[in-house]
């Protein structure tokens, strides 16, 4: 009799009875379900939490999307300054070499980093390199200083915390208006004046493609740094073969030629770590998007296990109810 | 949080694939470059060292023993590469001390230059740009760099605003106080008479 009334119940809800026998349902450890109670004592198990879940993470996903969208915009929009001005530092490094090992008293390290962050780990590497070279000039000799210039909030944020007696210049919103060489000129003048160096070593993220981003230090060495290599031989050895024109003296051309060349690598750098940091930032949100929408698949199965586990129980609860009466 | 590194970088690139060399054609990395790896990984091992500009560069060739036929030349600008390694008879620069021409088994100079025409000599072909200021370097092997700040060929200019800024920076000249107004006035004198002498001389 209770069989057949459950056979008659149960070819209704036909899709939705299991025949074996339902368990319990298991409350998830992160989503706990709540009961509560309805107006004939019926249990319903209340799937709000995953619901308010999965519209958040949903919001996320369209957020980094966009994210992602602009940052490719930008991107485009800068690559073609920066592959331009690539030809900028050439003429400077065919002429004067490049001496990273330059042995020098008075080092400044230029970190070059970014405003904004969610931009993968472009400013750990940046800060990561500048704290290296900081290591690396005091272990040639005791009387070797380090300095720090730095451009940009990220990289401020982290060095601040244990170099701050090191800090000489801290320059932020570089990109506030669209890069252009007069304002990079202008930064470079500043630097100049301001802080004493032997060799200025600028630290940035050079940009290979949208992937890659290869960690770059470029030198640029003072004249009188640049005088002693020459006389000592070497790679700056025929730099003496070279006739100067005009200027009153040797030492004023290299002077303009050394604060020029600080310039022109300067503009290119600030330009290679602004592609990269777009770039970066592409990444990083096209992988939160993926994340978010994996994330989003896993909820939505765990929202429907939920609420048919309720529909089952409230079925069962009915039809035993229902078959007490009858039997 | 969910415990899944997402490695998957994207594969579509918005960008056009370009061809990157085969390590066998890339030039060797020079000595330079040894020394300061050798340095770096002794004191802090863990990490790579960084790239240095050399790395990117193409080496340039050396000096050859009899003077080759053809200057090449680079001209390069803040915002653009106007020639790249472009082979030339000659070219005119305006160095501070007066227009220099540049032949093939020149000298190796380092000339700063003041405002004024440079002209790029082809065959029969000459291209006049307008400079600002720069330096040029003339390498033993027949390389011309020109680094300048700014360079318009000579069609873009316009007299009637090559006056006026003439006349505006000698009045400021004539009203300037101190000695930063008057270096500020006398650099645009200079830019402008220049502007003008190219135009019509």
């Amino acid at each position: 009799m209770a069989m057949a009334a459950l056979r008659r119940e149960g070819r209704r809800f036909a899709p939705l009875i299991s025949p074996r026998p339902i368990t319990a349902v298991r409350s998830s450890p992160l989503y706990p379900t709540l009961e509560d109670e309805g107006p004939l004592g019926l249990r319903h198990i209340s799937t709000q939490v995953v619901r308010n879940r999965m519209k958040s993470v949903k919001n996320i996903q369209k957020i980094t999307k966009a994210m992602k969208m602009v940052a490719a915009s930008k991107l485009r929009a800068i690559q073609t300054k920066t592959e331009n001005s690539r030809g900028l530092w050439q003429p400077f490094t065919a002429l004067l070499g490049d001496l990273p090992s330059a042995d020098v008293k008075k080092n400044v390290v230029v970190t070059i980093s970014s405003d904004k962050g969610l931009c993968g780990g472009i400013n750990s590497t940046s800060v990561k390199i500048s704290k290296g070279l900081h290591k690396l000039n005091s272990a040639t000799g005791p009387e070797k200083e380090t300095k720090y210039v730095i451009l940009g909030e990220k990289a401020k944020a982290q060095l601040v915390r244990d170099s701050k007696k090191d800090i000489e210049l801290i320059i932020t919103e570089l990109q506030k208006n669209p890069l252009n060489y007069t304002q990079v000129s202008v930064l470079a003048d500043e630097i100049l004046k301001n802080v004493e160096y032997d060799a200025l070593r600028i630290v940035f993220n050079k940009f290979q493609s949208v992937v890659s981003f290869v960690p770059t230090v470029s030198t640029v060495l003072s004249p009188e740094i640049v005088e002693r290599e020459a006389e000592s031989g070497g790679k700056l050895g025929d730099l003496d073969s070279y006739e100067v024109e005009g200027g009153e003296t040797k030492g004023e051309i290299l002077q303009n030629l050394a604060e020029f060349q600080f310039s022109c690598t300067m503009f290119n750098a600030v330009l290679e770590n602004a592609c990269s940091e777009q770039g970066a930032r592409m990444s990083a949100m096209d992988s939160s998007s993926r994340n978010a929408g994996d994330m989003l698949d896993r909820l939505t199965l765990t929202y429907n296990r939920t609420r048919q586990a309720s529909i089952t129980t409230e079925l069962i609860e009915i039809i035993s109810g229902a078959s007490a009466l009858e039997g | 949080m969910l415990g899944r590194a997402s490695m998957l970088l994207p594969c579509r690139s918005i960008l056009p694939a370009r061809a990157r060399p085969f390590s066998t054609d890339l030039p060797a990395a020079p000595s330079a470059d040894a020394t300061f790896t050798e340095a770096w990984t002794k004191v802090i091992p863990n990490m790579d060292p960084p790239k240095t500009p050399l790395s990117f560069m193409q080496p340039r060739p050396p000096t050859p023993s009899s003077i080759p036929s053809k200057l090449t030349v680079n001209f390069v600008l803040p915002y653009a590469s106007e020639l790249a390694t472009k082979e030339v008879d000659m070219v005119i620069v305006p160095a501070t001390t007066g227009q220099m021409g540049v032949l093939p088994g020149h000298v190796a100079t380092i000339a700063e230059l003041k405002p004024g025409v440079l002209s790029v000599h082809e065959g029969s072909e000459m291209t006049k740009y307008f400079v600002s200021s720069g330096f040029v370097f003339i390498h033993a092997n027949s390389f011309a760099d020109i680094i300048a700040v700014e360079a318009v060929p000579l069609d873009r200019l316009d007299v009637n605003l090559v006056q006026k800024g003439l006349a505006e920076f000698t009045s400021k000249l004539s009203s300037a106080t101190t000695d930063l107004e008057k270096a500020e006035a006398q650099i645009g004198i200079d830019v402008h008479s220049a502007l003008n002498s190219a135009l019509t001389g």
